[in-house]
């Protein structure tokens, strides 16, 4: 059984039609790319992985795990072992990292019927969690995304998915804004986090983080569809031909 | 006659206090703590049943709080008054309460005049948490001299109709005053908070901080007035009131105002009315955090920055607590009273 089955997936927003017709299918131990210009779907996509309610699909379906993605709620999703990384994540001030991550954690124990985490266990996961993308250890007590650095907050994300341990990671655009460095200690963090037992889906529009991060399949996402997918060999072919080599093969067949 | 024994222990774990308890309004001059006030310096006459006056001389630094607990069982119109006076570089902190203790209604008013010489320095904490049929007014004057210091925190957390008048004179130089207040009020209660600070000298600083979150219809008014007098250069007064309106019901009236008559000043003023931030709520809730518990998450981190600057740690931790308890719903007052100050402890 596949991990994620997309199929036929079609959503707009406030009536502007977004994703038109999205075939994706994702197993266990793979890792995919999702490439594309922007305002093309990507993101969108995302989203609706995730369970954001302001797009609406008007058709398909998403199958996670042999159940029907919709009839989950977005807390549901992340205990199920769904993780979007944010492309912009949000800062939360007041509210600490410590906070978050021990609420996040015990409430997805909750709903698989576990006991909360022991306070003892759950510090020592934090500091060696940290250690994935080399955070520094006064991390705890910081306001979630709160004075971070562009760099900070995508490290950050790494870091909670590495505390939550998800079956299935959604990274959007988690290269964009970054350095070479914090680019190598991102991709060092998300390679740590790869397993069989486990899927990734990167989105990026730049071939750079696929030399860092190498996918088994990649996909161009174009005008809502999944137009053409390949080994990482065509992300390779996109950045020396450009998107509009694409738009002008669609047109051709 | 109530037929029940109260209790007038106050149950703040770790919070020892000097207590000045008052059963609706009339003080109980046996559960004034003359133990703890005997061989200390603090003068206390009480003038008549409702009156009381604190006299603290120079160079005193208390080491305990003082508190005083009005436990409003029944009674219209009850009325306290009470005259502070604070003497040069000395230091105290009074906890002053009101606490409903059944479900009648009744109406109080307080009214504190206090006075802080040179060098003073007082902080002021108000718990409010009356039932949902009483009404309670507070009026508090702080006059302060050279180089005193007032630090206040006021905390509404249920009652039918709420007000409290803060006004502040800023008599002399070097003076300073950080007000800060926080409300969270449901149902169909009303609070109104008046603050009127007068920057009567040069080099004086104020600041206000408030803030409230309103649940279902509850009705919130903020009136921060600053005055900044001729004379008065070199003035900094800060003003920030922010809310958070849960439903489409709830209302907030917020409307700072300043008057300033001197070129030589800062001051800023600033008020937001808003929801929860749906993006941060969503944030929370991608992690497995349910939309309530990513609420109270919310709101709780909203309210703490009110906390921050407090320095009675076994209050503040409690506070926290209480603060917790009361955006879950869990704290109406009368038998559920915050601080089990009037738990019930004997039936008779």
């Amino acid at each position: 059984m596949a991990l994620l089955e997309i199929k036929d997936l079609c959503a707009s927003i406030k009536g502007k039609q977004i994703l038109t017709g999205v075939n994706l299918k994702i197993n266990k131990g793979e890792v995919h790319a999702i490439m594309g210009p922007n305002g093309n779907g990507k993101s969108t996509l995302a989203s609706i992985i995730a369970g954001k309610d302001i797009f609406e699909v008007t058709k398909g379906e998403i199958i996670y795990q042999g159940q029907n993605l919709f009839d989950l709620s977005v807390e549901a999703r992340a205990a199920e072992g769904i993780f979007l990384g944010f492309q912009y994540p949000v800062e939360i001030p007041g509210v600490s990292i410590k906070n978050f991550m021990m609420t996040a954690i015990n409430e997805q124990r909750k709903y698989k019927g576990l006991d909360p985490i022991n306070a003892i266990e759950f510090m020592k996961l934090m500091q060696q969690r940290q250690k994935v993308v080399e955070m520094t250890s006064d991390l705890a007590n910081r306001s979630v995304n709160e004075g971070f650095s562009g760099g900070e907050k995508k490290k950050n994300e790494i870091f909670q998915m590495a505390m939550l341990n998800p079956t299935l990671s959604i990274l959007d655009e988690t290269d964009s804004g970054l350095d070479i460095d914090a680019l190598r200690i991102v991709a060092n963090g998300v390679n740590a986090l790869r397993s069989k037992d486990n899927a990734i889906v990167v989105i990026t529009h730049y071939q750079r983080l696929l030399d860092y991060i190498v996918p088994d399949v990649v996909h161009v996402l174009y005008e809502g569809k999944i137009v053409k997918s390949g080994t990482k060999e065509l992300a390779l072919e996109l950045e020396e031909k450009g998107y509009e080599w694409i738009g002008k093969e669609l047109k051709n067949t | 006659m109530s037929k029940v024994d109260i209790d007038f222990n106050c149950s703040i774990p770790n919070l020892h206090t000097i207590r000045i308890m008052q059963h609706n309004g009339v003080l109980i001059e046996q559960q004034i703590d003359q133990t703890l006030l005997k061989g200390s310096v603090i003068d206390l006459k009480t003038v008549g049943e409702k009156e009381i006056h604190i006299r603290i001389p120079n160079n005193v630094s208390l080491n305990l709080p003082l508190q005083m607990l009005n436990v409003l069982e029944q009674g219209q119109n009850l009325q306290t008054k009470a005259v502070i006076e604070i003497g040069h570089n000395s230091k105290v902190q009074l906890i002053h309460c009101d606490d409903s203790f059944g479900t009648q209604a009744t109406s109080s008013l307080n009214r504190i005049d206090v006075y802080l010489s040179e060098n003073a320095s007082f902080d002021y904490y108000k718990m409010e948490n009356i039932n949902n049929e009483s009404s309670l007014s507070t009026e508090v004057n702080f006059h302060l001299s050279q180089g005193a210091n007032l630090t206040t925190y006021g905390f509404s957390l249920n009652g039918k109709k709420i007000c409290n008048t803060l006004n502040i004179f800023l008599n002399e130089p070097y003076a300073q005053a950080n007000l800060n207040g926080l409300y969270l009020m449901d149902k169909q209660q009303e609070i109104e908070t008046i603050v009127n600070v007068n920057h009567k000298a040069e080099m004086c600083h104020s600041s206000q901080l408030f803030k409230g979150i309103l649940d279902d219809t509850a009705h919130a008014t903020f009136l921060g007035h600053v005055n900044v007098g001729y004379g008065a250069k070199g003035t900094e007064a800060m003003q920030i009131n922010k809310n958070i309106l849960l439903t489409d019901k709830a209302k907030v009236n917020t409307r700072p105002f300043l008057e300033i008559y001197n070129d030589d000043v800062k001051c800023s003023h600033g008020s937001t009315i808003g929801q929860l931030d749906d993006e941060a709520l969503f944030y929370l809730r991608s992690r497995g955090i349910s939309m309530l518990s990513a609420k109270m998450l919310l709101m709780y981190a909203f309210c703490q920055e009110v906390l921050t600057t407090s320095n009675i740690e076994p209050l503040k931790e409690s506070l926290e607590q209480i603060i917790k308890m009361r955006l879950a719903g869990e704290l109406s007052a009368c038998e559920n009273c915050a601080f089990q100050c009037s738990a019930a402890h004997k039936p008779i």
